[in-house]
């Protein structure tokens, strides 16, 4: 057994996973304010990285502005896609609701790949060194300063979540929509302001997946792959999101490991995840942290 | 009372079996049996080109009234169906070619066997429900397509399969014209079996499950065992429509089947109308013009001489793809009961003409 291979590949599934935990955290945010699962949110990572990357190509701004530049773009891209298309949707039911967020996704997936084409572009170079050394393991400095912003991504939403007026709204209108209107707290902004958070930060997690493997349209499978790490965890645990981030990344790493050194099935990278997925489904519906639906007659 | 030809203004129906009828009215029943009839005349009087829209809404058709058998009529939601439909087209082909059983045979063995699929991916359903359905179903969508992929012995991997084409008595359906007809009474047939099963005691049990389960419980319907058989049907339906796709093509192959079907069939039955037979026909019809309208469109623009831009003539395959998502987004904010509902308004508004209140 190739032992430096496999901690490798978990070393790099923890990095990975904790940025499927940033994309997966925007998602119950997504889902615990506003009550819409959003199968745009991998789109979201699409725009982004798209958007960052023309800056930096046509208009050859440093990285740091066209990273904040794409940042502010997404986040009124996001308030606006709140108030012209998810608006009119509430109280529908869900299944209206899910399908406007899958038209959404065929929508702008479509519009990127016929804006930017279909074939991968490499972002231009940000750092001098390409990989690190530490304690013997290969990590790309790309994946570093992604694990330092996903970690910063995290305490700031701890931090907003606890201790901010509008983070307390927010988690007000999660609780109860009608008490907190009753209160004075504007649905309406809170549920603008979730989504523009949301696009937001999947977009800086897609900005940092594509710096390491390039922007294409397949940055928007990372927003379904979020799917087997939320329900892990639990659709509205936040906790359950980071985590089950955690899970799903070192499992598809160690899934292709397994694959690559026994049992040489093919594809086990991409396909494990799903498999969990209908396990937990069977077994344990909500989740690891998730709140049980209990109903009364 | 034998039947009406006109509907009255408000429900004068007196029993049972008057609620209960496939067509409202006996006007409505024959214009029906007048356009059956007219269509069996169209390979004579229409292009070939039509005939394959043709035959391509009735493939799409069947599978799409199994989803909003599942989805319409029983409130689950999946988002496998463009699974189930390439799984009976590879089921068919692989018995036909591997066992060398009949076509005819073939294609309702397909639809057993995709009802046997669908029902083990069904299963959480009994358990779960709404949105963590969609997820799971999502999932199955996911590893079939990765089975196709990989089972050479059932899908041919990645070369695909060859299906042959349907034969009855030594005749041979190879062509569109005669495809026309296998494909007019297959669409007839499973039309007509979903509009009888809605009238039974089945039909009656998804539609309780989907207005309130609680209360369907307590009435005395098994909600798994409604729920499951409702997955059942509606794969039966796509493996009908997937086998009737592969005998027609000749050859499948793994790379069709993905999410994106599987999207476009629930646009079919949103745009239609959920819970609606009639609205179901009526969103494949609009799905299947929509991207020829489209070419069609691009193609008199780019005659003028200032419509020859070369950005969208080259991008039309991605501007197909962006009218499917903006339909469907349309639809759900504008009407999102579908176009049988707007249907019936219009019918109402000519109905009281000029006295709409």
């Amino acid at each position: 057994m190739n032992f430096e291979l496999l901690t490798q590949l978990i070393v790099n599934g923890l990095i990975v996973g904790l940025l499927y935990g940033v994309v997966g955290m925007c998602f119950v945010l997504v889902y615990k304010s506003t009550q819409i699962v959003n199968f745009a949110q991998g789109e979201f990572l699409l725009i982004g990285a798209w958007v960052c990357w023309a800056l930096l190509i046509y208009l050859e701004l440093p990285f740091i502005v066209g990273f904040l530049l794409t940042m502010a773009f997404m986040a009124v891209f996001g308030v606006m896609l709140q108030m012209i298309v998810l608006r009119p949707m509430i109280g529908e039911p869900i299944i209206s609701v899910i399908m406007v967020t899958i038209g959404l996704s065929i929508f702008f997936q479509a519009l990127m790949k016929w804006i930017f084409g279909v074939s991968a572009q490499s972002f231009p170079k940000v750092f001098e060194t390409e990989s690190i050394q530490i304690l013997g393991l290969h990590i790309e400095t790309a994946y570093l300063m992604s694990t330092v912003i996903a970690l910063i991504i995290m305490v700031a939403f701890y931090l907003f979540f606890k201790h901010s007026k509008y983070g307390l709204a927010m988690r007000a209108t999660a609780f109860d929509q009608q008490i907190a209107q009753s209160l004075g707290i504007s649905v309406k902004q809170v549920f603008a302001m979730s989504w523009g958070i949301a696009a937001t930060v999947s977009a800086t997690a897609g900005v940092v997946i594509a710096m390491v493997s390039g922007v294409s349209n397949s940055l928007s499978i990372i927003g379904i792959k979020v799917f087997p790490a939320v329900i892990l965890g639990g659709l509205d645990s936040i906790i359950g999101a980071i985590v089950g981030g955690l899970i799903i990344g070192v499992l598809e790493n160690v899934a292709e490991f397994f694959d690559s050194q026994y049992l040489h099935v093919g594809n086990m990278y991409d396909i494990a995840p799903f498999y969990v997925l209908l396990i937990i489904l069977w077994f344990k519906p909500y989740g690891l942290f998730g709140t049980k639906d209990i109903e009364r007659i | 009372m034998s039947s009406l030809t006109m509907r009255p203004c408000g429900d004068f129906r007196t029993s049972y079996k008057q609620d209960n009828t496939i067509f409202e009215t006996s006007t409505i029943r024959n214009i029906a049996i007048i356009a059956i009839a007219l269509l069996c005349a169209a390979p004579y009087l229409v292009d070939a080109y039509y005939l394959t829209l043709f035959i391509q809404i009735s493939y799409l058709g069947i599978a799409a009234l199994g989803l909003n058998i599942l989805v319409g009529y029983t409130g689950q939601i999946s988002l496998g169906h463009g699974a189930f439909f390439g799984f009976g087209a590879f089921a068919s082909a692989w018995m036909n070619v591997s066992f060398g059983i009949p076509v005819v045979f073939c294609i309702p063995l397909a639809g057993f066997l995709t009802m046997g699929v669908g029902m083990v991916f069904g299963l959480p359903a009994s358990r779960i429900k709404g949105l963590y359905l969609a997820i799971a179903t999502l999932a199955a969508q996911f590893i079939l397509e990765d089975f196709f992929a990989r089972a050479d012995w059932f899908s041919g991997g990645s070369a695909g399969s060859s299906a042959d084409p349907i034969s009855l008595f030594g005749f041979a359906f190879d062509t569109d014209e005669s495809f026309f007809y296998v494909a007019l009474f297959a669409l007839v047939f499973m039309y007509i079996w979903g509009c009888n099963l809605m009238r039974s005691r089945e039909g009656r049990a998804f539609i309780a499950v989907r207005d309130h389960y609680l209360s369907a419980e307590i009435m005395g319907i098994k909600l798994n065992k409604y729920r499951l058989l409702s997955f059942g049907v509606s794969s039966f339906y796509a493996g009908i429509g997937g086998a009737l796709y592969a005998h027609y093509l000749g050859y499948v192959s793994a790379e069709g089947f993905t999410l994106f079907m599987s999207i476009q069939f629930l646009a079919m039955i949103i745009i239609g109308g959920l819970g609606s037979v009639k609205g179901t026909l009526m969103g494949v019809v609009f799905m299947v013009f929509l991207p020829e309208v489209l070419e069609g469109g691009v193609g008199l623009m780019k005659m003028t001489e200032w419509g020859n831009i070369p950005m969208v003539v080259d991008g039309l395959a991605y501007i197909k793809e962006m009218a499917i998502g903006l339909v469907i987004i349309l639809f759900l904010i504008f009407e999102p009961e579908g176009m049988a509902h707007r249907w019936a308004q219009i019918k109402n508004y000519w109905k009281f003409y000029p006295f709409s209140y």
